[in-house]
C-alpha cells in the first residue's frame, strides 16, 4: 500500500495524516455495503465515514397492481436471512387491511416459528460472523498485545462454559478450527428445524397466510420443537457467561474501547410477537395491543423512553432522500391524508411515498446510495435512530418500559432478568440485562446474545399457551378473510437486526402502493436531506483506533466491528474493501473541519 | 473414491439481484455440509478453496477480490463460478449501476454484477447458478420490474458451455433446498477431481436427480388428492390443490427430501407449492392463492383417467416451464415498467 505525502505538508510540527481506505464489498455480513473512510493515524481515529449500498431491486414498483394476498410471498425475498420477518411483517399488515384476526394457535404458532430465527439469526451472525473479529487469529494480527494479555487473563465464568482463559474463548472463534465456531453452525441448523416446524421452510416460509398458518397443529409438532429448544437453553447457559466475559475483557484490555462505535442513544424498537388475547390487529386499538407484544415496542432517547405507542411511532416515520440515487415523489399523489383515528399523516411517510430510481455514477460529494434516509421525526428533529443492530434496542425499550412478565421474562424497568428451568446439565439458572452506559458496538453484541436467551424463554411461554390450546381441542390455526375493494394496512414487528414495517394501500382489489422499511436501511443510509449522517457513517467517524497495524498493513478492524455490530443486511439496506491506502491530504492538527 | 491433490477455487459472487438467501441456505445444508466441503471430509474431493463473502475470513475489499482478478488472468484455473441474483440489465439507462460488487482497481465506480460475469465465465471451469433469481431471473424478473432484470441462461444464453464443456448448472428453488446446493457442489467438485462424470442436467439445467419428479408424485398428501378429498381451508391436513396447490406441475423434490434433516417443505407441511423452482416463477403463477387453472379438470377426473390426467398436466407444465417473454438482453425494458425520463437524462 502506497502512502504518500503531499507536496507542501510541513514537517517538524504534530501534524494529522489523512488516509483514504475503503471497504468494499465488507464480507460477513448478508448483502452488499462499501464503507468509505478518511483515518487520522496521527490522532488514531477515523475522521470521516461515508456508507454505500450497491443495489437496487424495486420491490414497490413491481408490486404494484399484484394480488395483496400474495404480498408476503413477495416481499419474503427482500431478505434472505432473515425473509421471514418480512412475511409475518406483511401478514401483520394484510390481517389490518382484511380485518382478519388469526385463530389465537396461529398466532402462537407464528410467534414460535420468529423466535425459533432470533435464536438461530443471532447465533450464526454472532459465532460465525461476528466471533471472527474477536478470535485468535484476528487478534493476533490485528492487536498482538491484546493477544498476549488474553494469555495471561483467567475467564471469570471458565467454572461455566470451560474455556480457562480469555485467550481459550478467542481460540474457539477460530473459523472452522474453532470449537464454539462449529458448534455454532450445528446449532444455527437445528434452530432452522424449529423454525421450519412452525413456518414451512427457511428462509422464505410457505405455511404463513393472511389470517393465521397452514401448519398442522399436533402434539408431535411441539414436542419436536420443545426437545430442540431445551438443548438451546442448555447451550444458552454457556454462551451468555462465554461471551460476558469476552466482551469485558475487551473493555478492560483497550481503554477507551467504549467508544468504538459509539453514538448518541437514539434507538428505535417496533415490538415483537403479538399477543392473541389482545391484538386484534385494528389500527385504532394499535396502542393498546401494540403494548402487549411480548417486546415492548418504544423509542429510547439518551437513555429515556420517549414513547410506546404504535401510533405515535407510525405517524413520526419520514423518508428523506438526501445521497440516494431516487427523485423525490413532491408532484406525486397522496394516498393516505389522514390515518383510521383522523391524526394526519405526512407526505414523506412509508404510506404516501412513490419509489422513482434514477440511476447514477456515484458521487460522494452528491449522491451515493441506494438506500434512502429514513428519520423518525419528533415533532422537532428528525431524529437518525438506530437499532442497536436490534438487540439492543428490544433490551433497552422492553427493560425501560416494564410491561412483560410472563415468568420466562421479567422486565423491571431499568433491566430484563431471563430466568431458564432445568435441562440436562444443569439446574434452573436466571440472567438479568441492564441498560448499558452506552450505545455502542460491544454492547450491541453483548445484547445480541442476551436477546437469543429472551427468545428462548419466550419460546416457553408460547409453547404453554400452544399446549393449552392444543389440549383444549381448540385446532384451529387460519382464519377465513376476503380483500376489500380498497384498505390501508401497516404491520410492525422487529426483523432480526431491528425494526421493520410494511404499509399497504390497497384498490380496486389490488396494491396501489407498498412500501416496506426494514432495519438495514435505518441504520445503513447516506447523509440525509438536512447533511445528518446515517448511523453507520456516524458510529464510524470519530470512532479511536486500536489496531497496532500502521496504515502499510492496516486491516481496518476496529472499524470493521463498528460496522459489523449493528448486523448489516444489505439485500434490505452497507461491503467493505480495503483500497489502496493514499493520502489525501495533509493538515495540522487540530483537525480543520471537512467533507 | 481416488484421492485428488488439485486445487479447485470456488468464487461466489452473491451480488446479483438476490436476497443473498442461496448463501444462507448453503449454511444449513447438511447433507453434505459446508464444513465437509471445506475442509475435504468427504473422500474424493479435491483440495478445496471458497472466495465466498459470507463467511469470509478476510475483512473484504482489495484483498478479499484478489482471488477474482487473479481468476479474470487465468491464473486460478480451475475455478467454479457461482452466481447468485437475477442479473440486472445495465444497458437500459445512461449511467450509474443497479448492482455492483467491488470497485474497479483504481478507480471509484463499482463493476456490475454482469461485468463480473463478463469477465469470469469464458475462464470458469463450470457455472453454478443458485437459486431461482441466477438461473432464470425468479423475483426480481416479475412483471413491471425496473431492471429488466433476467436469469444466466437469458444473459449467457441457454445452449452455453463452459471452456471445459459444462453447460450452465443450475440450482433453482427460492431459496434453493439446503441440500440440493451442496449436494450440487459436492458433485461438480468430485467431477473437477475426475471422479465423476459430466453432471447429467435437464433441459433447463436442473441436475436430473433432484428435478425429475414432480411435487405432487413426492407429496405425502396425494392420498387424499387420489381420493378426490380436497381441503377447503389452509389449516386442513388434506390436499391443498384446490387452494393455490401448484405441486402436479412443478418440479422439485422438497416433499420427498423435507427441507431441512426431512423437517418442512411446503404442502407436506401446509404451504402451497407456488412454482419457485420454475422457470414460469413467479408470473406464472399468481395470484398464488387461486386455484391454478389446469387443477379444476385434473382433480375432478383423478385416479379415473389417469393418461388423460397426465396428459393435462403436461400442457400446463410446458408453459410454467418457460419463462415470460420480457426476460432478455439489449437496450429495451419490455416488462411494462414505463421508464421514466431520469434513466436517460441524467448526463
Amino acid at each position: 500500500m502506497a502512502i504518500q505525502d503531499l507536496p507542501g505538508a510541513s514537517s517538524g510540527t504534530e501534524k494529522s495524516r489523512l488516509v483514504e481506505m475503503s471497504w468494499d464489498p465488507i464480507t460477513r455480513i448478508v448483502g452488499s455495503l462499501g464503507i468509505y473512510t478518511k483515518i487520522d493515524f496521527a490522532q488514531k481515529k477515523v475522521a470521516e465515514c461515508h456508507a454505500t449500498s450497491s443495489i437496487f431491486r424495486g420491490y414497490s414498483i413491481f408490486m404494484k397492481g399484484k394480488d395483496p394476498r400474495d404480498a408476503h410471498f413477495i416481499t419474503s425475498r427482500i431478505c434472505g436471512i432473515c425473509g421471514d420477518n418480512h412475511a409475518v411483517c406483511s401478514v401483520y399488515g394484510q390481517n389490518m387491511a382484511f380485518g382478519v384476526k388469526p385463530p389465537h394457535l396461529g398466532e402462537w404458532i407464528t410467534n414460535l416459528g420468529e423466535a425459533a430465527e432470533y435464536m438461530f439469526d443471532h447465533n450464526i451472525f454472532q459465532e460465525n460472523l461476528v466471533g471472527v473479529d474477536f478470535c485468535e487469529q484476528m487478534v493476533r494480527e490485528t492487536n498482538p498485545s491484546v493477544w498476549e494479555k488474553a494469555k495471561n487473563t483467567p475467564a471469570p465464568n471458565a467454572g461455566v462454559h470451560g474455556y480457562k482463559t480469555i485467550a481459550d474463548i478467542m481460540s474457539a472463534l477460530n473459523p472452522f478450527t474453532g470449537d464454539f465456531y462449529r458448534q455454532a453452525l450445528q446449532i444455527s441448523r437445528y434452530t432452522r428445524e424449529m423454525f421450519c416446524l412452525m413456518e414451512g421452510r427457511h428462509v422464505h416460509p410457505s405455511t404463513l397466510y393472511a389470517g393465521g398458518v397452514g401448519t398442522v397443529a399436533t402434539q408431535q409438532l411441539f414436542t419436536d420443537y420443545y426437545t430442540r429448544l431445551m438443548r438451546y437453553i442448555e447451550y444458552m447457559k454457556v454462551c451468555v457467561p462465554f461471551h460476558d466475559d469476552l466482551f469485558d475483557f475487551i473493555y478492560d484490555a483497550m481503554p477507551g474501547y467504549e467508544h468504538n462505535g459509539e453514538r448518541r442513544i437514539l434507538l428505535g424498537c417496533w415490538g415483537a410477537f403479538q399477543d392473541p388475547e389482545y391484538c386484534d390487529f385494528s389500527y385504532r386499538n394499535m396502542t393498546n395491543w401494540g403494548r402487549k407484544m411480548f417486546v415492548t415496542p418504544g423509542i429510547v432517547i439518551d437513555g429515556k423512553l420517549h414513547t410506546t405507542d404504535l401510533v405515535q411511532i407510525n405517524l413520526g416515520i419520514r423518508i428523506l432522500l438526501g445521497s440516494s440515487y431516487y427523485d423525490d415523489w413532491q408532484s406525486e399523489e397522496t394516498f393516505v391524508p389522514t390515518d383510521p383515528l383522523g391524526n394526519p399523516v405526512d407526505r414523506r411517510h412509508p404510506w404516501n411515498m412513490h419509489t422513482k430510481p434514477t440511476p447514477k455514477k456515484r458521487d460522494f460529494a452528491n449522491q451515493y446510495s441506494w438506500v434512502m434516509s429514513p428519520r423518525w421525526f419528533d415533532g422537532k428533529d428528525h431524529l437518525a435512530l438506530d437499532t442497536g443492530g436490534g438487540a439492543l434496542a428490544r433490551m433497552w425499550s422492553t427493560a425501560l418500559a416494564g410491561l412483560v412478565d410472563i415468568g420466562y421474562v421479567q422486565s423491571t424497568g431499568s433491566s430484563v432478568k431471563i430466568n431458564f428451568p432445568k435441562s440436562v446439565l444443569t439446574g434452573p439458572v436466571s440472567f438479568e440485562w441492564k441498560t448499558p452506559k452506552w450505545s455502542n458496538t460491544i454492547e450491541r453484541d453483548r445484547a445480541r446474545t442476551y436477546f437469543q436467551a429472551y427468545a428462548a424463554a419466550a419460546a416457553l411461554h408460547f409453547l404453554d399457551k400452544a399446549f393449552e390450546e392444543l389440549h383444549a381441542g381448540r385446532t384451529k390455526t387460519w382464519e377465513p378473510f376476503t380483500v376489500p375493494q380498497d384498505a390501508i394496512g401497516c404491520g410492525f414487528t422487529e426483523a432480526v437486526r431491528g425494526v421493520l414495517s410494511h404499509h399497504v394501500v390497497i384498490r380496486d382489489g389490488k396494491i396501489a402502493n407498498y412500501h416496506p422499511w426494514p432495519p438495514t436501511p435505518w441504520n445503513g443510509n447516506p447523509r440525509d436531506s438536512y447533511g445528518t449522517p446515517g448511523p453507520y457513517e456516524d458510529a464510524v467517524q470519530n470512532t479511536p483506533i486500536f489496531e497496532e497495524n500502521g496504515p502499510e498493513n492496516f486491516k481496518g478492524i476496529d472499524i470493521m466491528r463498528a460496522v459489523r455490530s449493528f448486523d448489516p443486511c444489505l439485500p434490505c439496506g452497507v461491503h467493505m474493501y480495503l483500497g489502496d491506502g493514499k493520502t489525501l491530504e495533509t493538515v495540522h492538527s487540530p483537525l480543520a473541519p471537512f467533507g | 473414491m481416488k484421492s485428488s491433490d488439485a486445487l479447485v477455487n470456488v468464487l461466489w459472487i452473491p451480488a446479483g439481484l438476490s436476497c443473498d438467501g442461496d448463501s444462507v441456505a448453503l449454511t444449513a445444508a447438511m447433507q453434505p455440509s459446508i464444513e465437509e466441503i471445506a475442509l475435504g471430509a468427504l473422500p474424493g474431493l479435491p483440495n478445496v478453496k471458497f472466495h465466498w463473502p459470507l463467511i469470509e475470513y478476510s475483512l473484504g475489499g482489495a484483498e478479499f477480490l484478489k482471488a477474482f482478478f487473479a481468476a479474470e488472468r487465468g491464473e486460478l484455473d480451475p475455478f467454479v463460478l457461482v452466481i447468485e441474483g437475477s442479473i440486472a440489465n445495465e444497458t437500459i439507462k445512461a449511467e450509474g449501476y443497479w448492482t455492483g460488487f467491488g470497485n474497479e482497481p483504481g478507480g471509484d465506480q463499482p463493476i456490475t454484477f454482469s461485468g463480473w460475469i463478463d469477465r469470469l465465465a469464458p475462464k470458469a471451469y463450470a457455472v453454478l447458478a443458485a437459486g431461482t433469481c441466477a438461473t432464470y431471473g425468479g423475483i426480481h424478473a416479475m412483471a413491471g420490474n425496473p431492471t429488466g432484470a433476467m436469469g444466466i441462461l437469458d444473459y449467457l444464453g441457454w445452449d452455453w458451455k463452459s471452456s471445459a464443456g459444462v453447460p450452465i448448472v443450475c440450482v433453482p428453488g427460492c431459496p434453493t433446498q439446503p441440500d440440493n446446493l451442496s449436494e450440487t457442489i459436492l458433485y461438480l467438485l468430485w467431477q473437477a477431481a475426475g471422479n465423476a462424470p459430466m453432471i447429467p442436467l435437464d433441459e433447463a439445467g436442473r441436475p436430473k436427480w433432484l428435478f425429475g419428479a414432480t411435487v405432487h408424485e413426492g407429496c405425502d398428501r396425494g392420498g387424499y388428492y387420489e381420493q378426490g378429498d380436497f381441503a377447503t381451508t389452509y389449516d386442513s391436513p388434506k390436499c391443498l390443490v384446490k387452494l393455490g396447490c401448484w405441486g402436479p406441475v412443478v418440479k422439485c423434490n422438497v416433499t420427498k427430501r423435507g427441507w431441512m434433516g426431512g423437517v418442512g417443505g411446503c404442502p407436506n407441511v401446509g404451504g402451497i407449492c407456488i412454482g419457485c423452482t420454475m422457470p414460469g416463477f413467479p408470473d406464472k403463477f399468481m395470484p398464488f392463492m387461486d386455484e391454478p387453472p389446469g387443477a379444476k379438470v385434473s382433480s375432478t377426473v383423478s385416479g379415473i383417467y389417469g393418461n388423460m390426467v397426465r396428459s393435462l398436466r403436461q400442457i400446463t407444465m410446458c408453459t410454467v416451464d418457460k419463462e415470460p417473454k420480457w426476460r432478455h438482453k439489449g437496450t429495451e425494458l419490455t416488462t411494462g415498467y414505463k421508464v421514466p425520463p431520469s434513466y436517460t437524462s441524467s448526463k
